[in-house]
């Protein structure tokens, strides 16, 4: 009884403290949180930038100007640094080389994660739980551990400096990552869609490349974007197993530092070139990775 | 959903992965297992050696202080980053052509190569050529990330800030983003304050994807490589050099192949029993909560 009292009270202690502010002004008021918060916004992505931009800054100007004098913008914007690197073979291989392992690694693991994670999603088999914990660990699994008996592994078998072993080697973290996400999406399809499919005649292989792999699109869009986040990021693996021939950009770039200092202004420029296959692949799954990035598990 | 059909032919469904993450973990792991038990000499010289490396790495002194560096990066990289992502979520924009704009923008620094991203910030932090040095030494600040282990310090973990919070902020968006309309209306007729809305609404909607990002970067700051490598070498001194760094000089530069096969070993180990026990400690939690099962 006096609970209820209580609480009325206060109830009508809130009303009329909201009586007080009329709606114009809650309004106004909603109006300049909502600035607040894109002005936030707009700092952070400011100072996110920041560091991104000075680097195409640099790659825009000589070495002498970089060196010379602190320029906020280049003052004679030449593209000497970006010629130089598509007139090299030895530079532009560079990004051929870890394009080709970086898709072969991508299309390696969708092909066997795509069935593994249906089984996953779809029946219990003897040992699937601890299946499915032991591909979680090599998630976590440090590539400098790996790096020894990598090099030991591929070189006794032949496929050293090959793009194949890298995209091998990389699947070490891509397969758990694909199959964990790819899991997540393919639950939240109902199962009676395949049961439906059983009764009206499709075959396993006929109604999972018909029907069910157009159903989780997106899911597979958002996982091809993780595996092309992290078979393109990695390079501890990556130059491991390389010498010459499938050396990584990102190796290459170690060139720019000579006896005679180093060469900022192609470092810049190989860097800048190393950011736009990134924001390539971001804007083609930018419709998808805003509910992909929960790995289908919100 | 929990009406899986037992049905031991999955196994031929999961048979291709098996062998081929069985060829690039198991052979690997095993070879790691084998040198940590033993002296290699030469090609035909080795000996048991049982326990003994596992011991002398447990004591030695540098890759303690390594692993000291390595938690409490770790654990500042954390404290910093979850907060900010969430607070980055809350506020980008939910709809139409600014959304699309600041999630290409926020994933940028996600899609840029380590060691890139070493080079960025060893160039930006730089006292003659780089913005941030250079500002600094105009503002009066001492700032040498070469010399001043703290200055070293900072740098990292405003890189690893830059480079990792678009992670957190894209997993809560996405979080945000699957919570009806109807629970916004339900607490605006309740006239729920923006922190109510955030405390009961929000957060809770919210756990499970925070739980994937607190475990991602756990495990992915625990494994650091290639940013500290460019940007500071494990400099000054070894006031930076986390333990991938150590284990890799070890193992690479020195050919210790017995000592960084152990070390590999409890490397590994470690990582895997911080986050199973994380990942346990926060489904018991959830599952008090609610006992149905839910979350």
């Amino acid at each position: 009884m006096s609970y209820q009292l209580e609480n009325t009270q206060r109830g009508e202690k809130y009303n009329s403290i909201f009586s007080k502010v009329s709606p114009a002004k809650r309004r106004n008021r909603t109006a300049r949180a909502h600035w607040r918060s894109r002005i936030l916004l707009g700092l952070y992505l400011a100072l996110m930038i920041l560091p991104i931009y000075w680097l195409i800054n640099m790659s825009l100007q000589t070495n002498s100007e970089i060196l010379g004098s602190m320029t906020l913008w280049p003052q004679n914007l030449t593209f000497d640094n970006y010629i130089g690197i598509f007139t090299n073979s030895s530079w532009y291989m560079g990004y051929v080389n870890s394009m080709l392992y970086v898709a072969m690694n991508m299309l390696i693991t969708i092909c066997v994660a795509l069935p593994a994670a249906y089984a996953f999603s779809r029946y219990t088999f003897i040992g699937d739980k601890h299946l499915f914990f032991w591909l979680l660990t090599n998630l976590m699994a440090p590539p400098a551990v790996f790096l020894l008996p990598y090099f030991q592994l591929y070189y006794s078998v032949g496929l050293f400096d090959t793009h194949i072993a890298v995209a091998l080697a990389h699947c070490l973290f891509n397969i758990p990552l694909a199959i964990w996400i790819l899991e997540g999406f393919m639950s939240s399809v109902p199962k009676e869609i395949d049961e439906t499919a059983y009764i009206d005649g499709y075959s396993f292989p006929r109604f999972f490349v018909k029907i069910f792999i157009p159903m989780i699109r997106s899911g597979i869009g958002v996982t091809l974007f993780f595996l092309f986040m992290f078979s393109w990021v990695e390079l501890l693996l990556a130059r491991t197993l390389t010498a010459t021939d499938a050396q990584p950009i990102g190796m290459i770039m170690t060139r720019t530092s000579t006896a005679s200092g180093i060469d900022w202004g192609t470092l810049a420029a190989a860097g800048v070139l190393t950011i736009i296959p990134g924001i390539l692949v971001v804007y083609f799954v930018r419709n998808h990775i805003a509910k992909g990035f929960a790995l289908g598990r919100t | 959903m929990n009406n899986k059909v037992p049905n031991n032919r999955a196994w031929l469904l999961v048979l291709p992965m098996l062998l081929l993450v069985a060829f690039s973990a198991i052979i690997p792991l095993m070879t790691v297992v084998n040198y940590s038990v033993q002296d290699v000499l030469g090609p035909n010289a080795s000996f048991f050696t049982g326990t003994e490396w596992f011991k002398s790495m447990l004591n030695d002194d540098a890759l303690q202080a390594a692993f000291l560096r390595q938690i409490s990066f770790s654990l500042i990289i954390l404290a910093i980053q979850i907060p900010l992502g969430i607070g980055i979520a809350l506020i980008m924009p939910k709809r139409g052509w600014q959304a699309s704009a600041v999630l290409i923008l926020i994933t940028l620094p996600l899609l840029i190569p380590w060691n890139v991203v070493g080079s960025i910030w060893q160039i930006f932090t730089r006292g003659d050529i780089g913005l941030m040095g250079w500002g600094l030494r105009e503002l009066g600040v001492e700032y040498n990330i070469t010399r001043n282990a703290g200055d070293a310090w900072v740098t990292i973990i405003l890189m690893d800030v830059w480079h990792w919070t678009p992670l957190v902020a894209m997993l809560c968006y996405s979080g945000l983003r699957s919570i009806p309309e109807a629970y916004y209306q339900a607490a605006r007729i309740d006239r729920a304050s923006k922190w109510a809305v955030f405390r009961y609404i929000q957060l809770p909607k919210l756990t499970n994807v925070l739980v994937i990002a607190v475990l991602l970067r756990f495990m992915h700051s625990f494994m650091i490589y290639a940013e500290p490598f460019v940007l500071t070498g494990g400099g000054p001194g070894s006031a930076t050099t986390f333990l991938s760094q150590s284990l890799t000089t070890m193992a690479v530069g020195q050919q210790d192949l017995g000592p960084s096969a152990a070390f590999s070993l409890i490397y590994f180990l470690v990582i895997l029993l911080v986050s199973w026990v994380f990942y346990t400690t926060i489904m018991n939690m959830q599952k008090d909560k609610s006992p149905h099962g839910g979350a």
